[in-house]
């Protein structure tokens, strides 16, 4: 079989305010073969991705299709020039009946400019006969697993002719079984002459599928080789690189009594967690994108329910059913999601971060305007956060000077034991640093910190001990002498569980 | 960049006291169009015309700073007023009418709070639903008739202190109540962070829905007072009036910079949006505007006062990504 370069890139360069998120990057994928990009979390390859879909825009570089450079504006244009995506966050309309998504923006339309129907369901039979596929046409969305919507888009996808298809991460969020009927479409499209791009963390996986590896990190093509010429071991190791975090502010303090813990906690995302939390001590929580690590801390915090499992605060079990009881037994979280969870847009400086313990100013019934802005200014100046007033609003602030925000009005509710999750995502160097000052300092004064994080350096850095997670559960846990990011990394793909 | 911040400054400057210059600059505008219209006596008339209207204002303002909004204010007051004003009429407490109007559009408020908080209702849909049960349920009362012979009930209404008409203190106790609640209080606090961002504001231990049933039930105090003052100025118990009062206050609080994306909004705005109608209504009338010309220039303040809501928002949004 034929197997030319379908797709290359050339020269790829993207920024973001603040980061590097793609530099020089050089790719090529082959007709009728399966090309796997891996990765850690923000590596850049979906915003490769996005790139080769048309969702983003490049600053600088080529695209090549057959030979001819190409300027992908958006997605209609890449679907045109035979290129599809299919989203690891599937979007779709549940109320929308199967063929309908098959040609929605690209119905068949008749003599009267209506649209047609009939062809529409002959279409939809014949592409499900041909793709040997048992679902009705006329089935809603919403009546469909999550693998049959996959298996959707797919057809989508061959239904607009498209030889080149993007996969990002499609197995994350189906079982066993239906992994083998993907597997089973991918290998008949290869067959066929597609090329494939394949962004995958398991390893496993991986292996089984793909003709030709590239590996990411930070925002550049460390390696990209055929399969059979890579192990999962060497893999690993040029995932997550040789660098060590060195420039990390943690001190050493005595650690004393466990002061959070969770006994088999089970949830809807996790099962059986149990671990705890010592008085002055920096506990890490490792794990790939969907291992279940925020919904286990959102549990915890009184966000989300908690099915089974008990949580004990100084030995004590505690009853959390909200935000409050959480605060009320001082243990709080700072989200992963700043935009979401966390700012109040609109409002001031002053008002997000008094937002938590507004309890604590009011005199008499009434908010007490000086206690106030006594206690924003404290903690304000303990975070070095950066704003013209504390009346600024929020929004006007920088991704790093929102977060040292964000801490503060955490902090000003006195917590034992604070939860961080993502506490770096997205923000710059200095205030990355000032970030990790005020973890070290937080244990110095005798509390307790838990950090969620996907940037190992950051919790080979900082931890004490840290636990890994897969596919909600706790894989294992890692005392300082075993801090590597190949045995994080091993423990977090399920590659092996011993260390 | 220091001179960005000065422009940033400059831009909420105007969000948020443009509202005023415009209601001075109307005032002087009218003032110079018509010799009656700055007359004690005039604006003191402008101020009781407005007055129900404006409380009722009050309440929105509260719910669409939350992110909600009342849809039933109008037919609430009817239903709350006829039935202050039966009691009234049979007991011949003045105290036992008010009671009656304020417990009456308090539960109300509840129900509509009750839908939205406990079975997930849109605030929309539940005060559509309690609009039009609110109303039949007056209309059933009273069986479509109005109560007449209030007797001394027109005192809510109709009667002053001090020279001021009492319409007009209930609408300053009301403005005054809201101003404090919102400013100073952890409730409005609450109602700002809910309203700028329901699911953080959770996230930081506010009880959501809690605030959103308290803000129910203060928009239902408001209403019942408003409908005590209605049904005592019209002289009776009517159970088709202050029909579509609802959108009067609506009006008034978004022309006075209340925001319905939320979290955005202030007493004194909801004030002066009030003022710029009644003071526009009013002018119209005397320079003699064709009133159906007056409707239009109505509707047309407001599709005004939400683009620049809209626009100045935009704006927003674009210093922030320049600022990234």
């Amino acid at each position: 079989m034929n197997h030319d370069v379908k797709l290359r890139v050339q020269n790829i360069e993207k920024s973001f305010p603040g980061v590097k998120a793609l530099d020089k990057i050089e790719f090529s994928v082959r007709k009728g073969t399966v090309h796997v990009l891996c990765g850690e979390n923000g590596a850049g390859k979906s915003t490769l991705m996005k790139i080769i879909n048309g969702i983003y825009q490049p600053d600088a570089g080529q695209i090549i299709i057959d030979g001819v450079e190409v300027h992908i504006k958006n997605p209609i244009q890449a679907r045109q020039l035979g290129i599809s995506m299919i989203f690891q966050e599937l979007n779709y309309i549940p109320e929308m009946t199967l063929e309908e998504s098959l040609f929605v923006g690209n119905w068949p339309l008749d003599k009267a400019k209506k649209i047609d129907w009939k062809e529409i369901r002959k279409r939809t039979l014949a592409l499900l006969e041909k793709e040997n596929l048992k679902y009705k046409p006329d089935t809603k969305l919403k009546d469909l697993t999550v693998s049959d919507i996959q298996m959707l888009e797919i057809l989508k996808a061959i239904s607009y002719n498209s030889e080149i298809i993007i996969m990002d991460e499609p197995t994350s969020a189906i079982t066993n079984k239906e992994v083998e009927i993907l597997f089973k479409k991918i290998f008949e499209l290869k067959a066929r002459g597609t090329a494939i791009i394949y962004i995958s963390h398991k390893m496993d996986e991986i292996f089984r599928i793909a003709d030709d590896i590239t590996v990411f990190r930070d925002g550049k093509v460390i390696d990209s080789k055929p399969r059979e010429s890579l192990d999962i071991e060497t893999v690993i190791a040029l995932m997550v690189g040789r660098k060590l975090g060195k420039d990390f502010p943690k001190i050493d303090v005595p650690i004393g009594e466990p002061v959070l813990s969770v006994k088999s906690l089970s949830g809807e995302k996790f099962k059986d967690i149990t671990f705890d939390v010592k008085k002055g001590e920096i506990v890490g929580f490792a794990g790939l994108m969907g291992a279940g690590r925020t919904e286990v801390m959102r549990a915890i915090f009184g966000l989300d329910a908690i099915h089974s499992g008990d949580v004990l605060k100084n030995n004590h079990v505690v009853q959390i059913k909200s935000v409050k009881d959480s605060i009320g037994h001082k243990v709080v979280m700072l989200s992963e999601d700043r935009r979401r969870f966390g700012i109040l847009p609109i409002r001031s400086v002053r008002e997000n971060i008094s937002i938590t313990n507004l309890k604590k100013f009011i005199h008499k019934g009434k908010l007490h305007a000086k206690d106030e802005y006594e206690a924003v200014k404290y903690y304000c100046d303990k975070m070095n956060v950066k704003t013209p007033t504390y009346e600024t609003n929020i929004s006007s602030l920088s991704g790093g000077n929102q977060q040292k925000v964000m801490l503060a009005k955490w902090l000003i509710t006195d917590p034992d034991v604070f939860i961080v999750d993502e506490p770096t995502r997205g923000i710059d160097v200095g205030a990355k640093h000032e970030i990790y000052k005020l973890i070290s300092d937080l244990v110095t004064e005798g509390k307790s910190v838990i950090i969620v994080s996907s940037e190992l350096p950051e919790l080979i850095g900082m931890c004490d001990r840290i636990y890994v997670m897969a596919k909600g559960e706790i894989m294992g846990v890692l005392g300082k002498e075993d801090f590597t990011q190949e045995n994080i990394m091993r423990l977090a793909t399920g590659t092996t569980s011993n260390i | 960049m220091k001179n960005f911040l000065q422009k940033l400054k400059k831009s909420n400057l105007m969000g948020t006291f443009s509202i005023y210059f415009v209601l001075l600059a109307l005032f002087l505008v009218s003032m110079l169009a018509n010799e009656n219209f700055a007359t004690i006596g005039n604006l003191s008339n402008i101020s009781r015309q407005i007055a129900v209207g404006t409380i009722l204002a009050f309440g929105q303002t509260i719910l669409i700073i939350n992110g909600m909004l009342d849809l039933s204010s109008g037919s609430v007051l009817a239903l709350a007023g006829v039935l202050s004003v039966d009691a009234y009429v049979k007991t011949g407490s003045l105290i036992m009418a008010f009671a009656v109007g304020i417990i009456v559009a308090v539960a109300c408020n509840i129900l509509n709070g009750l839908m939205v908080t406990k079975f997930k209702t849109p605030p929309f849909i539940a005060t559509l639903a309690m609009m039009a049960m609110a109303r039949g349920a007056a209309l059933l009362y009273t069986n479509g008739q109005n109560i007449y012979q209030i007797g001394d009930y027109v005192i809510f209404g109709q009667g002053s202190l001090l020279g001021i008409p009492n319409p007009v203190w209930f609408l300053v106790a009301a403005m005054a109540v809201t101003w404090y609640l919102l400013k100073h209080t952890v409730f409005g606090r609450s109602v700002y962070a809910i309203g700028g961002n329901e699911e953080a504001s959770n996230a930081s231990g506010i009880n959501v829905d809690r605030v959103k049933m308290k803000a129910y039930i203060i928009n239902g105090i408001f209403v019942g007072i408003a409908g005590i003052i209605f049904m005592s100025r019209v002289n009776g118990g009517l159970p088709n009036g202050a029909n579509g009062y609802e959108f009067k206050a609506l009006t008034a609080a978004v022309i006075g910079g209340t925001s319905f994306s939320g979290g955005v909004g202030t007493a004194s705005g909801t004030l002066a949006g009030a003022f710029i109608v009644g003071f526009l209504d009013n002018i119209m009338v005397l320079v003699g505007v064709n009133s159906y010309l007056q409707q239009i220039v109505r509707g047309a303040i407001i599709a005004l006062a939400v683009i620049y809501d809209i626009y100045f928002k935009t704006t927003r949004k674009k210093n922030k990504a320049a600022k990234g």
